[in-house]
């Protein structure tokens, strides 16, 4: 089976390298880098703004440059994290607490320098775990009838609703939202017209890009227009700074080998978002350290583990997505709802299937991750004079690409209606803490998930039952009843600490609160 | 009013947005067949979903932090230029995009969403909502070739 994959990985590196594919991927990478750079831009709005762009592309293309986009953005988000001091990207908050200190001392270039070692390292650990990792899943899945499916699904929609940052009754909510906003439109057995209020462009379906844009784009300029405050440090990085020595090198060695693990194994779980699991390899850094004080004043350790487990973690995240057809994050749906649109079909089949698509996908990502490393190192200059664009010029600009961009899609000026209605209504569940992200990936699963349950429990005779008797189906959905009970766990003793506490006092859960 | 507001925070707000939600969908989906169990009709699905998202309502509301007194948290002031601007801009391109083309759409939405953000003048919005123009005609009518006349009537 290992000489096997590795043949198909062989295939897979001819597929990338081909001038047409290298064009779209290395264009992924550079556009993602960029986006990711500016502040108040994540991975998601790249993608959504660039998903029009891959209609006119074919599948193979198309989803080397989206997943480009999405780690190229990852690699971006660091710069601003560690030389500004801006947790404007969630999963790069963390690098804050200590590469921001490195920077005021002064070694903000050799911390620039180790997380791009260490991205690079942990997404190669990432990507041998995906390619042997992969070949077992679709054996799994093959196990797989519909209860099976449901039950996995609602455990990906559990954990993504209740594991982000944030309350997870309030995840759970959205996550709900998400999986009704996929019911809209046509019943696919019944025909019956669904929540279309008479409306017939919406007896398609809403439309994924108007609702990502809409949530992930409008509704962030709504909440940061006059809020957004850039500061422009001098912070100058030249190449020079950026090579560590060989003391620093041996010193982050470790703590590079630890945040890659993390992330593996967070990654493996479906719905752990790349938040989450750098906060763990941060807390884990800071336990197994001899000298924890040193963490938030500049500790290399403190920004090299957690960008490697967010690495590794975006690596291994396309497993689930690209084995069985479940995203386990906001980031899968999409590029997984990009796949849909390209006619194919996800699921087990998918590997066999298209092959040439798996494989080049696996290959690029090498391909994708060098390029990274090779245009940041002399574009440094570059990403940091871009950090201090204006957020005047910016959320302008960038709104009119996502109207035209919506526009695109179907030809349709109501979509972009729709976006501004999904705008103003994500901005209203913000205000309210709620978190969004779990929105589209409720929008992405709600239709698998309704069909899967229908069809098992059309099986079985309407007998509830069949979801427990199945082991694989009952063994998943143990998984989500331990998920419940540890949140409530934490919920009370959260809850119960603070009334020992008194009121006023923050509890140590809460001030790691991340808004999504 | 101060006192009603202080007395309810965000979590009894989002709760009780959640539970009107989920009964409003609840009695939507219960107007498509809703069938059994064996034979599940297109209103079974909604009707669970709606369910649930009203209980979680309800779950919200109560597990909400007993207004406690949050000096913590920062009140900011609404910021309804910015939003009125924001969404104004975005139906302008709708309708200027129906009656006059791409290129008015696009001037419309980039000079009235500039003028949300305070440090704009009324000549840098113009600058930079020209400037987009430029862009869009470059991008999208000559490399793109968008379905999307850069001016036209009706």
């Amino acid at each position: 089976m290992i000489a096997q994959s590795l043949m198909d990985l062989w295939q897979g590196f001819g597929v990338a390298l081909q001038p047409h594919n290298l064009m779209w991927c290395f264009f992924g990478v550079l556009v993602g880098n960029m986006i990711g750079v500016l502040p108040g831009m994540g991975a998601l709005s790249a993608i959504s703004i660039l998903l029009p762009l891959t209609y006119t592309l074919s599948p193979v293309p198309a989803i080397l440059m989206l997943a480009g986009i999405f780690y190229g953005s990852m690699y971006g988000g660091a710069i601003g994290a560690i030389l500004l001091n801006l947790p404007v990207h969630p999963p790069h908050a963390v690098a804050c607490l200590d590469g921001y200190p490195m920077t005021k001392q002064g070694k903000g270039g050799t911390a620039l320098g180790l997380t791009m070692i260490a991205s690079f390292f942990a997404a190669s650990v990432g990507i041998v775990v995906m390619i042997f990792a992969s070949a077992l899943m679709v054996k799994i899945a093959f196990a797989f009838g519909p209860a099976e499916i449901f039950s996995v699904m609602l455990l990906g929609l559990l954990a993504g609703g209740t594991m982000s940052m944030g309350s997870p009754l309030k995840g759970v909510a959205t996550t709900i939202i998400g999986l009704l906003l996929g019911v809209v439109g046509t019943d696919i057995n019944s025909g019956t017209q669904r929540f279309t209020f008479g409306i017939v462009a919406l007896s398609d379906r809403v439309e994924l890009v108007a609702l990502a844009l809409g949530v992930f784009g409008v509704a962030e300029f709504l909440k940061s227009v006059n809020r957004m405050q850039v500061v422009g440090s001098g912070a100058r990085v030249r190449l020079r700074d950026m090579r560590p020595s060989k003391a620093e090198l041996k010193q982050s060695f470790f703590p590079m080998l630890r945040g890659t693990l993390v992330g593996v194994l967070f990654g493996a779980l479906p719905g752990t978002g790349p938040v989450i699991t750098t906060f763990i390899a941060y807390a884990l850094e800071k336990k197994v350290s001899k000298t924890p004080e040193r963490f938030g004043h500049g500790a290399l350790e403190g920004v090299v583990s957690p960008e490697a487990s967010s690495h590794s973690k975006t690596q291994m995240d396309f497993i689930p997505t690209m084995s069985l057809g479940i995203p386990g994050d906001a980031v899968m749906a999409l590029i997984l709802g990009a796949l849909m649109i390209q006619g194919i079909a996800p699921g087990p089949r998918l590997i066999s299937e298209h092959a040439d698509l798996f494989w080049g996908l696996i290959a690029s990502f090498w391909i994708g991750n060098i390029l990274l490393v090779v245009l940041n190192v002399p574009l440094i200059g570059l990403w940091v004079s871009l950090l201090r664009v204006p957020y005047r010029y910016l959320f302008p600009s960038a709104l009119f690409f996502i109207a035209v961009g919506i526009y695109s899609t179907n030809n349709s000026l109501f979509e972009v209606g729709e976006a501004l209605v999904f705008g103003v209504a994500g901005a209203i569940l913000l205000a309210l803490d709620f978190p969004v992200a779990p929105i589209l990936l409720g929008y992405v699963l709600g239709p698998m998930v309704e069909e899967n349950f229908r069809r098992a429990l059309l099986l079985a005779r309407g007998d509830l039952l069949v979801f427990f008797v199945q082991p694989i189906s009952a063994g998943f959905l143990a998984v989500c009843a331990l998920l419940i009970l540890l949140q409530v766990f934490v919920a009370l003793r959260t809850s119960f600490r603070k009334r020992r506490a008194g009121a006023g006092l923050i509890s140590h859960g809460v001030d790691y609160t991340v808004k999504l | 009013m101060r006192r009603f507001m202080s007395k309810y925070n965000k979590d009894h707000y989002g709760g009780g947005l959640m539970l009107l939600l989920g009964v409003g969908i609840l009695l939507q989906g219960a107007t498509y067949q809703v069938g059994t169990l064996s034979h599940m009709g297109p209103g079974f699905f909604p009707v669970a979903l709606g369910a649930i998202l009203a209980l979680v309502g309800v779950a919200i509301f109560f597990t909400a932090e007993r207004s406690a007194p949050h000096v913590a948290e920062e009140r900011l002031p609404p910021e309804w230029r910015g939003w009125i601007l924001i969404v104004s801009s975005m139906i302008a391109f709708i309708v200027l995009g129906t009656y006059g083309g791409l290129a008015p759409a696009t001037f419309a939405v980039v000079f009235i969403s500039a003028l949300a953000d305070r440090k704009h003048t009324i000549k840098s919005a113009i600058v930079l909502a020209l400037a987009m123009v430029a862009v869009c005609a470059v991008i999208f009518r000559w490399a793109l070739d968008l379905q999307f006349p850069l001016f036209g009537w009706g």
